[in-house]
């Protein structure tokens, strides 16, 4: 069988191969080694001339080129390595499943949330072809037997998101060993906050059960004070990227916004936090990963799952530089911080409920503070113009969208809607409306 | 200065000299399955001091003979003002494209919309049911004014479109009141785009399909005020980028 995955040249042309045989582990798990390798061996192709043909990358990234290289194998071998020393491994789609409570549980949260098409044909047998391609992914990674992530996870929980998301998990929850689903409110009253905190405490109670060792104040102070780290080091990238020029690509910053689900968390903030030092020194000598001159683009909508590089790709490849990401895998899903401040459980699982209940996706309803919030992020980012991006068939976004472009042209803000799936077929035609939008915005 | 523009399109290639303003050169070519060969050819016998490429295959040339490039619709923009100054949106129905641009005073595109995927809608979709109806696509736009009024064609999409055609074909429907239905089709369509985005008028209608007589005779009829049409109504992109040529 020997050694496949995938290998590429760091910005000093040093090649990082993969020292370990994880062929063994991948048995273990039960993935399907030619489906594995075929993934491995096109993401590989995909990130050589994405990510490792830009210009003047932050040195900085080469940790996370390097993450990418064993997200397969070394990050897989360390969860493995945690649950033989008694941590369990929850995987969830979502970021309203509070990573707080499942790092205070002593368990490792990681995102099963996917970006590229698979098994095509085996995801039909089960799902209508018209579901988005995000909730096709993830079947078709489970049923093509390929993502360690999932494999590896003792427990998977399912959000009560949207429709698609809801009546997707009913045929899900028979394919893995481990399922559990969380419901959400569709609004934010008093009595749909009420709601959301009885699901977050059933779901301490679950993982109680799951650990055998009940959750302690200091444990969830203490998976607080770890998630907030990550936020703020996120929210300091974020902040960096309102210079210009650009310190560092959007294909980058998403690149690391996408690893914030797989990575061990205090690692992954330490790492951010490095890098924004080599930024700041950038944007202190004016340098940066595009010129000065670079259109400036928020992109908002739905959130790009790894591995879906596809509209930052085609944004990028004009010269324009994506300057933010008003979305889940960015900063919609990192936005607040939780009050650690009480000291009881009582209080800080009203503090946690009070921090989700604050994410403004397009499930809920209303929900005008997600436009108040593009037109704060435009503002604070110096966008040129919004680039709205909605899955097809993703009808909460898709009809937010209309909303949101009118309200943003209503303050004379350029606004490109783009609806698309994981596909290649219409690269041409939305390079064609992507190119038109940066030469208007210019 | 001679200033060229050159618009590869999925069906033809138009490219325009200019020189001081004026049109000194136009041709035009079927793009055909080697288009790099065709511009070769178009591009044998003339002289230029700059060029700019423009339209769906403006890819392709940027690689084989390294000519700057912009967008369709950015061409469109310059060349439609460049022809009628008082021009503030433009409909460009073209082989597989529909789209609606606004424009300002100057020709730089304010906001745009185009179709989704498919070529629904476009001149490919009346191309082929010209086929399917037994008329040459020349003579379609004259054959269906001649048409009446009364059936409605229910499909944008071409494969189903032909279903209901040979359905109403059976029916003993006559051919040019067909023909007259399917550009209706098209024309609301192009009409809804046109509403969605709250266009400024005065408008021009250009790209390939605006050759057709009946075609424009329905939008003038829907839209109800003046519409403009270039005399060469698919060279107006081919114009625009020369015109872009000039201020790169």
């Amino acid at each position: 069988m020997g050694i496949k995955a995938f290998y590429f040249c760091s910005q000093n042309d040093k090649t990082i191969n993969i020292m370990a045989d994880y062929t063994q582990m991948w048995t273990d798990l039960g993935l399907d080694h030619d489906n594995h390798n075929a993934l491995l061996d096109n993401l590989g192709k995909a990130y050589q001339s994405i990510f490792m043909a830009q210009d003047n990358r932050p040195e900085g990234m080469s940790y996370f080129d390097f993450v990418m290289s064993e997200a397969h194998g070394l990050r897989i071998q360390e969860l493995r390595d945690e649950q033989k020393a008694g941590r369990k491994i929850i995987g969830s789609f979502c970021v309203f499943v509070p990573e707080e409570i499942i790092l205070a549980a002593g368990c490792t949260a990681v995102g099963l949330c996917a970006g590229a098409d698979f098994a095509q044909e085996e995801v039909e047998k089960v799902l209508p072809r018209n579901t988005c391609s995000l909730i096709k992914s993830f079947f078709g990674f489970k049923l093509g037997k390929v993502c360690p992530y999932m494999e590896v996870s003792d427990m998977i929980v399912g959000e009560n998101t949207c429709d698609g998301k809801k009546k997707s998990f009913e045929i899900f929850k028979d394919m893995v060993p481990n399922f559990y689903q969380m419901d959400l409110p569709q609004t934010k009253t008093p009595m749909a906050r009420h709601m959301l905190k009885q699901e977050y405490k059933s779901f301490v109670e679950k993982l109680e059960e799951m650990t055998g060792k009940s959750i302690s104040t200091e444990a969830l102070k203490q998976g607080i004070a770890t998630v907030n780290a990550k936020r703020q080091a996120l929210r300091r990238l974020s902040m960096l990227r309102a210079a210009n020029p650009a310190p560092i690509s959007g294909l980058d910053a998403l690149l690391i916004n996408q690893i914030a689900f797989l990575d061990n968390p205090v690692r992954f903030t330490e790492k951010v936090n490095a890098l924004c030092d080599e930024l700041e020194l950038l944007v202190k000598e004016s340098k940066g990963a595009k010129t000065a001159k670079a259109p400036r683009v928020l992109i908002s909508g739905c959130p790009m799952a790894i591995p879906n590089w596809k509209i930052p790709t085609i944004i990028e490849s004009t010269g324009a530089v994506i300057v933010g990401e008003e979305s889940c895998i960015g900063e919609r899903g990192q936005r607040n911080l939780t009050d650690d401040s009480a000291d009881n459980l009582n209080g800080l699982m009203d503090s946690i409920t009070d921090r989700y209940l604050k994410i403004d996706c397009a499930v809920f309803t209303p929900n005008q503070e997600r436009i108040n919030h593009i037109k704060e992020m435009k503002q604070q980012y110096n966008a040129d113009g919004v680039i709205h991006y909605g899955l097809q068939f993703c009808q909460p976004y898709i009809m937010e969208s209309f909303s949101v472009e009118k309200e943003l042209e209503k303050q004379d803000i350029s606004v490109l809607r783009l609806e698309t799936d994981y596909s290649q077929e219409d690269m041409g035609q939305l390079s064609t409306r992507v190119e038109a939008f940066v030469e208007i915005i210019k | 200065m001679k200033l060229a523009g050159i618009d590869i399109g999925s069906r033809s290639i138009e490219l325009v000299v200019l020189e001081n303003g004026h049109v000194i050169h136009s041709k035009q070519a079927n793009s055909g399955y080697n288009p790099i060969e065709r511009v070769k050819e178009l591009t044998s016998d003339i002289s230029f001091d700059k060029i700019m490429a423009t339209g769906y295959g403006r890819g392709i040339v940027e690689v084989a003979f390294d000519y700057p490039t912009v967008t369709e619709i950015k061409a469109y923009g310059a060349g439609a003002t460049a022809l009628f100054p008082e021009v503030r949106s433009v409909l460009d129905i073209g082989g597989q494209d529909t789209k609606v641009i606004s424009i300002n005073e100057k020709g730089k595109v304010i906001k745009f919309e185009m179709n989704d995927k498919c070529a629904a809608g476009t001149g490919k979709f009346l191309e082929m049911m010209a086929t399917t109806l037994g008329f040459k696509l020349a003579t379609l736009g004259p054959t269906a004014l001649e048409g009446t009024e009364g059936i409605e064609i229910n499909s944008m999409c071409a494969v189903f479109a032909e279903s209901e055609v040979t359905s109403l074909l059976a029916k003993g429907c006559l051919r040019n009141d067909i023909a007259l239905a399917i550009h209706q089709s098209v024309c609301r369509r192009a009409v809804g785009m046109i509403r969605r985005q709250n266009i400024s008028t005065p408008l021009m209608f250009a790209g390939g399909v605006a050759n057709n007589s009946c075609m424009v005779h329905l939008l003038q009829k829907e839209l109800g005020e003046r519409i403009i049409i270039p005399e060469k109504p698919d060279f107006v992109g081919a114009h625009g980028a020369a015109i872009l040529a000039g201020l790169s």
